[in-house]
């Protein structure tokens, strides 16, 4: 049997030694500054034209959408949703730094990494509609997205819950050879839970090809950092169980990029996780059944407006002579016109059936479950006017 | 056939599983080179590798967690849980993701692959922590199967079809009886349906239901009333979630009678659910109140132990009540 030595690595002191917090200097990279110009010691990735411009593109359509569904939400059209205003670069700029068979599992204020990935205006519309063309059957709340062919692993509600099963997904991908890693975001408060200490020590431990993006956005619902955490962020954390750490400015989408695709490449050469700690700011209120109005000043607000991760990269790519404003307008016009008219003609899509209420909970519904769907059948056959929504499709 | 008692036939079950499908893998506390505190997973790192069988960190949600996310991915997790009594930490991964994987995702993705093994009950001197038996906590949980080996033979093909099963499975071992059963074990695979309960020895007047370690105590007590002239019928539930109804109300309709017996708690265990459905269809059936055996609505004590479980002498009563009602 090996002879381990768990000292071997540690120095000899002879006084009384307090290590405190702040020892350790995590600098956060930043490649553009507010305005959009680089910084004179950056060297940016490479990106092309067209990457820019879909970047781009998928934040000022996250942008429209959000602006859209909260004023959908506040109409009573659909029942809730969630923007990310403010977050788009941390969400859209880690996307476009992976490959199309990474897993991405989210928390759910990352529509942006969706959106890149190709999902529609219909998609999303249908999701929060819960209609039965949503591949959840309509059974999540808005916001929940799912879809298997995009590689994104269907959103739930308790938060942090993913962080372990990210790492035992990537380990999957591991064992079967699979030139993929799995992207796990969450947000600063999201780390707060077990879960994210069982996820990351594990994933340090067991080798799992994972990145860690926590999104530090300053609150969670109400809750300030300061509240949260007395450490430096999440990323004085990821030191300590061994994990490749890169904390970045979350408003910078180039940085973002830049420190995913490091990230990428050590999580797949050297089989091992990395956290990236993306530091932003959640101008949005927490979802529409919160009004931050209670807990946080405008001047606060106002002081992130400036900035804003959307304008910054329009302004490089303005820089570049990638950014025609005329051809913009007309993008953004177009986009809003095809979130309304979706919006319009998906909300008027059925739900499922209610044979669906009982599918997928097992494989094959066993017989209590069909025993209580045919009493609920014929209970919404007595009673048809009280429940409209499935009495027409028995 | 071989001689072995249940951990030689969990380690057999399992060994065959990983021989057959190399997605299969094997992970929890001490399960690695060690082979796990019971020695279950024995032999298994040696055989298959440090990849396929390893040590986690000491992190219950962390182990369903990671499961969980392995399964989703298309693999075959075996994970294991050191003793029920610590499943708890890990209850939030199981009810809101491994159970509800499949239908809210609506059937994109699952955890059907996934397996949780984990010793369970008493009577081993264990005290608070080394004895729970918390089936119950799992019955109310749509998605899960839950099952319960009552012998060696019984765990090796129950494992075998827990594996194999597209639906995520808790497979509860009775530890009190790892080594103390012992019997005649096929060496090849062999699977035994989930959700079937089954009749052991047929009788005409009164239905006696248990399952796991509950299975011996329920026999001897069978056996002290038979000699009093009462014919018992006994039957073994093994399935909790989905249970097998069907087989228990006919055996109840034959002999108007029923005593349900586990080990754990009254209040709210898995008898509650059983009695009430058996009511409901054997109403005009049942000569007597249904009768339940069971722990007491105490945490599992150490010095009481035996005062606390429901052992053959308190069904032999509860037996003889029943039928003189």
């Amino acid at each position: 049997m090996k002879d381990r030595n768990h000292l071997s690595n540690i120095g000899l002191s002879h006084q009384v030694n307090v290590i405190s917090n702040g020892l350790l200097d995590i600098p956060m990279l930043q490649l553009l500054q507010a305005d959009g110009v680089p910084h004179a010691q950056a060297t940016l990735p490479d990106m092309t034209q067209q990457k820019a411009e879909k970047i781009l593109g998928t934040m000022q359509f996250i942008r429209i959408l959000d602006e859209r569904m909260v004023a959908a939400q506040r109409q009573g059209r659909i029942s809730f949703y969630l923007a990310c205003t403010g977050e788009e670069a941390s969400t859209v700029g880690s996307a476009a730094a992976l490959e199309p068979q990474d897993m991405i599992m989210s928390q759910y204020r990352e529509q942006g990494a969706l959106a890149y990935r190709g999902f529609t205006t219909e998609q999303f519309m249908d999701q929060m509609f819960s209609n039965e063309k949503e591949p959840n059957k309509g059974r999540q709340m808005p916001i929940h997205y799912g879809v298997k062919e995009l590689n994104f692993m269907t959103i739930s509600s308790p938060l942090g819950t993913q962080i372990p099963q990210a790492s035992g997904y990537a380990y999957g991908q591991k064992m079967a050879g699979l030139d993929a890693v799995t992207i796990c975001y969450f947000g600063e408060g999201a780390a707060s839970e077990g879960d994210f200490h069982a996820g990351l020590n594990m994933a340090a431990v067991l080798k799992c090809p994972v990145i860690f993006l926590c999104r530090n956005n300053g609150y969670a619902i109400s809750t300030p950092s300061e509240e949260q955490f007395a450490g430096d962020g999440i990323a004085s954390r990821g030191i300590g169980y061994g994990v490749k750490t890169i904390r970045v400015d979350g408003n910078d989408v180039m940085a973002v990029y830049a420190a995913t695709q490091k990230a990428r490449e050590i999580a797949l050469a050297e089989q091992c996780p990395v956290l990236i700690e993306a530091m932003t700011y959640r101008l949005a209120a927490h979802s529409t059944s919160d009004d931050p109005s209670g807990y946080r000043s405008k001047d606060e607000e106002e002081r992130w407006r400036a900035k804003d991760p959307v304008q910054r990269f329009a302004a490089w790519m303005q820089s570049k002579g990638w950014f025609d404003e005329e051809q913009n307008k007309l993008f953004l016009e177009q986009s809003r016109q095809e979130v309304l008219s979706e919006l319009k003609r998906v909300e008027k899509v059925p739900i499922c059936k209610i044979d669906e209420i009982i599918t997928d909970v097992y494989d094959v519904p066993p017989w209590h479950l069909k025993e209580q769907l045919a009493e609920l059948k014929a209970h919404i056959a007595k009673y048809p006017d009280a429940y409209p929504k499935t009495s027409g499709r028995l | 056939m071989a001689k072995m008692n249940m951990l030689q036939a969990v380690n057999s079950a399992l060994i065959s599983a990983m021989t057959k499908n190399e997605k299969v893998m094997v992970f929890g506390e001490d399960v690695g080179h060690f082979g796990g505190v019971f020695r279950a997973t024995s032999n298994l790192q040696e055989k298959f590798g440090k990849n396929r069988c390893f040590n986690t960190p000491l992190t219950e949600q962390g182990i369903i967690g990671f499961a969980n996310g392995l399964a989703a991915q298309g693999s075959v997790p075996v994970a294991e849980i050191q003793f029920a009594d610590y499943i708890f930490p890990a209850f939030d991964q199981i009810v809101n993701e491994t159970a509800k994987w499949r239908y809210r995702s609506g059937g994109q993705f699952s955890c059907g692959s996934l397996t949780i093994r984990t010793p369970y009950g008493g009577g081993i001197a264990g005290g608070l922590y080394h004895s729970q038996s918390p089936e119950a906590f799992f019955a109310h949980i749509p998605g899960m199967k839950v099952v319960i080996p009552r012998n060696p033979y019984q765990a090796k093909g129950l494992l075998l079809s827990a594996i194999q099963d597209d639906n995520p499975v808790l497979f509860m071992e009775p530890k009190r009886l790892y080594r103390a059963s012992v019997g005649e074990v096929p060496e090849d695979d062999y699977i035994i349906p989930l959700g079937k309960a089954e009749v052991l020895k047929q009788g005409s007047d009164i239905s006696l239901l248990a399952w796991g370690a509950q299975m011996e105590v329920l026999e001897k007590a069978a056996q002290m009333a038979e000699e009093q002239g009462i014919s018992c019928e006994i039957i073994d539930l093994r399935s909790i979630l989905p249970w097998d109804r069907d087989t228990v109300a006919t055996s109840v309709q034959k002999t108007g009678r029923l005593l349900i017996s586990h080990e754990a708690p009254l209040t709210g265990g898995f008898a509650s659910e059983i009695a009430a459905s058996i009511q409901e269809k054997c109403f005009l059936h049942l000569e007597s109140p249904i009768t339940r055996v069971c722990g007491l609505d105490t945490p599992y004590p150490l010095a009481h132990e035996k005062e606390y479980m429901p052992d053959h002498l308190k069904i032999f009563e509860a037996i003889k009540r029943c039928v003189h009602f």
